[in-house]
């Protein structure tokens, strides 16, 4: 019997997702090789006789040779295990787990947060805008939204920063959250990095939204369903808007994976303990597993939000789902 | 001896604010007359007082930072644990000089071999323990031996035994005779931690008998601490609880430290000084440091293995003009010896080193050569400014007839592989506090960082002697010599001292702020109160 052509779908891209893992864990792994200075060195400064620091390279185990530490990495990635961080002592390891795990927490939260408010707005900006296309509300959006994705992030930051943070001071200008923080602090403290997550986000969106719909309106179909004298938003949000999904995820997709792995500029700036400055903290300091562990964590973001992008596309798309 | 490190060896960002202070001094200035210049601060604020809190931002935490003192690499590490956590045997003195701290009294044999430690009476750990002449021992144990990975290991490497003396005295045993040894024992990563039973020292818990209790940690983050109330040093420390933040983006702590986030900030950013000065609510510190900056000719390598065309160089250079230019201002002139002032047994060698274009082409005709074109290594983590300055260099020398290629190499990996490879490069030193720890690592002939290829026999021969002597007469003799010796036939192109450059809120109060490690050499935590 033969798979209903939408698991079939789903089986090749899930393949395929873990075929570019593969693929990608070997980039990781080659690229961090060939980077110069170990953490030996690092750790040891300019005090750091050739002695020493092959003696720290064993205790690392970095003296085996690159296709043995790939396979005992990747061996133990597999089974969820990513290794000890190199600044584990001998009597008291730290596993990367420890250190990436709350750092990503953090980022979840921040991404989740900010997904929350930017996809809906985003979503109901290209709507009203694709309705009211041409009217003095769609350039409005349009304007806006524009000036905000065109200032690189760190100046909206700085900007938002001394508007809201040193001349009204309404927020905090410091990002720092810790686990006993109360919602309503926490939200306090992470409204700037949110609000300029927003504001490079929602554009990209907002207008990809406005687009497929705008395009779809001159169909055919959309013209019958005129004609039957269906009202204009219901024949948005009935007619074109299905058919419009698969861009508009696959955008959403895209700015939600940005979110998670592209925010280290806003990270800094905000002294928030995102991943990403877990893995800039460490490839300062050479502390290898753990950024392999950040690069595997972005890879993996990219690829099951793309996935799932694609799935739901497909699965809301009546053309794709009965195929003929 | 001492060996520690001068700078960073991997690339932070260009700029005043990325470097990390890496293990900086090992022994610390003898008794320098105190010559802290507080050029942008204020007068020191009234009678210190009890309460409040004070928040530290430093740039360079890492999740990595742990409370094991082998591995206390960054400046916060050094600042929270180092100065705050712990205390050793002996301390640096705001003055420069070296004074007891857990110990009550040292002394040392006639050769200066043999060194006698006598802790204070009634010392506890955060815990209530006793601290023993075992706790010592293990403490500096945890340094020694061959399979040793500590960043403090070179330090500790002079010490041929130690030896308790009934529970409150300990006896070190030197390989040889050393005048310096209490500088060197000050050295924040010989911090004094509980011995374990079976050896070794139980730094996992972070106890220890520093001003300051752990609260809480999160590495790369923050570390919240709380007053020890038992500390030994009578009414400190002032503050009631501290916490240092890692701050990493030179803008970010600077807006921290204006909307009142933080109290106090390291390395601000020179750029903008101008305007954070125009705060009111906030006070800047520079203090001269022993920290310089040098671009070094080796001198085994053609040309430079000619002494006029070494000179020739030296007189080429402006370093006024890379001072106004380069680092705006913010440092000392330098005059080719690498000895800042305040250490004991500086000298300002003569004739001073200027600008000179007649002189700088007197020793080129003088070294016979022709034509010369050098290639300059730099990189922005070679020194804040280093790009900068060798461009000026290049020009400047160019009058006296000599061709600067100015070569700008990859930030990272400079220090693995750029400095101490190419035969004229930029660097960064953070300075030692005592010019024997300071000969010894750099312009010893065998020294580790030797990176000018030195090699001078009466030099090194000097420099054993004025190590073992007891008279202080002859030692100030000997440095003398051998200062000039760096300044007229070195490698090294001392450009500037370097500044420390903090901004504190007006609500902190201090004293005199330390000039030979940054962060009041690392004591703030202790010594400074709500104003």
């Amino acid at each position: 019997m033969i798979a209903h052509p939408l698991v079939r779908t789903i089986g090749h891209r899930l393949a395929m997702g873990v075929l570019s893992l593969f693929v990608v864990s070997l980039i990781i792994f080659a690229a961090i090789a060939v980077l110069p200075g170990d953490f030996a060195r690092a750790t040891l400064g300019r005090s750091a006789t050739p002695a020493t620091v092959a003696a720290f390279q064993k205790q690392l185990g970095l003296d085996r040779p690159v296709p043995v530490r790939y396979l005992d990495w990747i061996g133990g990635v597999v089974q969820g295990d990513f290794g000890n961080s190199f600044s584990s002592g001998v009597a008291r390891p730290r596993t990367v787990m420890s250190i990436v795990g709350p750092r990503l927490r953090n980022t979840l939260l921040l991404a989740g947060v900010t997904a929350l408010l930017a996809v809906p707005l985003a979503l109901g900006l290209g709507l009203l805008a694709a309705i009211y296309r041409n009217s003095w509300f769609d350039r409005l959006v349009n304007a806006i939204t524009l000036v905000a994705i065109s200032f690189p992030e760190f100046f909206v930051a700085y900007a938002l920063m001394l508007f809201l943070a040193v001349k009204y001071p309404l927020f905090y200008s410091l990002a720092r959250i810790s686990p006993e923080m109360t919602a309503g602090d926490i939200a306090l403290r992470i409204g700037l990095p949110v609000l300029t997550l927003m504001l490079g986000t929602v554009a990209h969106m907002m207008r990809m939204t406005r687009a497929s719909i705008v395009g779809l309106l001159a169909s055919p179909y959309i013209e019958m369903a005129r004609l039957k004298g269906i009202a204009p938003g219901r024949v948005i949000l009935w007619h074109a808007l299905p058919n419009a999904w698969a861009p508009i995820l696959s955008v959403i997709a895209f700015n939600l994976a940005y979110l998670i792995v592209g925010v280290v500029v806003v990270e800094v700036v905000f002294v928030y303990p995102g991943i990403g400055q877990a893995m800039v903290d460490a490839v300062r300091t050479r502390d290898i597993p753990v950024v392999q562990a950040c690069a595997l964590i972005f890879a993996v973001t990219f690829i099951l939000l793309n996935l799932v992008a694609d799935i739901v596309a497909i699965a809301t798309n009546p053309k794709l789902l009965h195929p003929r | 001896m001492t060996k520690t490190d001068d700078q960073m060896p991997e690339g932070g960002k260009p700029g005043l604010s990325r470097r990390r202070f890496m293990e900086c001094a090992a022994a610390l200035g003898l008794a320098a007359p105190f010559a802290a210049s507080f050029l942008g601060a204020g007068p020191a604020r009234a009678e210190p007082k009890q309460g409040g809190t004070a928040r530290f931002a430093i740039n360079d935490g890492t999740q990595t930072d742990s409370y094991n003192p082998a591995s206390w690499l960054t400046s916060f590490a050094q600042a929270a644990f180092g100065g705050t956590l712990c205390n050793g045997l002996t301390e640096i003195a705001v003055d420069g000089s070296v004074k007891p701290d857990l110990a009550e009294s040292y002394s040392a044999s006639p050769d200066l071999k043999t060194w006698t430690f006598k802790l204070r009476p009634g010392l506890a750990f955060h815990d209530g323990r006793a601290v023993t002449a075992t706790d010592v021992i293990e403490s500096f144990r945890h340094h020694m031996g061959p399979k040793s990975t500590s960043a403090a290991k070179a330090l500790v490497d002079a010490i041929a035994d130690i030896k308790a003396d009934g529970a409150g005295t300990v006896v070190f045993t030197l390989s040889g005779g050393n005048a310096d040894f209490p500088f060197l024992v000050s050295d924040n990563h010989l911090a004094i931690m509980p011995a374990k039973a079976g050896g070794g020292i139980e730094w996992e818990k972070g106890i220890a008998t520093g001003p300051f209790k752990i609260v809480d940690f999160q590495p790369g983050i923050s570390l919240k601490m709380t007053r020890n109330p038992k500390y030994h040093k009578p009414g400190l420390p002032y503050f009631d609880a501290v916490e240092f933040v890692s701050i990493i983006d030179v803008a970010a702590r600077t807006n921290a430290l204006v909307t009142g986030e933080i109290d106090y900030m390291v390395d601000a950013d020179i750029k903008t000084l101008t305007m954070l000065e125009r705060n009111p609510a906030v006070e800047i510190s520079k203090v001269a440091g022993v920290r310089h900056f040098t671009f070094d000719m080796n001198t085994k390598v053609a040309p430079f293995d000619n002494a006029d065309f070494r000179m020739a160089m030296k007189y080429a250079i402006d370093r006024e003009e890379i001072l106004a230019k380069a680092f705006l201002g913010n440092a000392r002139v330098a005059n080719d010896n690498p000895v800042a002032a305040q250490i004991k047994f500086a000298v300002d060698p003569k004739p001073a080193h200027a600008y000179d274009v007649e002189k700088a082409k007197s020793y080129l005709a003088a070294s016979g050569l022709k034509d010369v074109t050098v290639d300059l290594s730099v990189a922005d983590t070679a020194f804040p400014g280093a790009v900068d300055a060798a461009l000026l260099f290049k020009e400047q020398a160019a009058k006296a007839g000599i061709t600067i290629n100015v070569i700008r190499e990859a930030d990272d990996g400079y220090w693995d592989n750029i400095w101490q490879h190419k035969p004229f490069v930029g660097t960064d030193w953070l300075g030692k506090p005592t010019i024997d720890s300071l000969f010894t690592t750099v312009y010893a002939s065998d020294g580790p960082w030797n990176d000018t290829g030195w090699a001078n026999a009466h030099f090194d021969d000097l420099l054993k002697t004025a190590r073992g002597e007891a008279d202080e007469a002859k030692r100030a003799s000997m440095y003398a010599e051998m200062q000039q010796m760096i300044h007229d036939e070195g490698g090294a192109i001392v450009i500037v001292y370097a500044y420390f450059i903090d901004a504190l809120s007006r609500k902190i109060g201090h004293g005199p702020i330390g000039n030979m490690l940054q962060c009041d050499n690392f004591r703030m935590a202790e010594r400074w109160w709500t104003a």
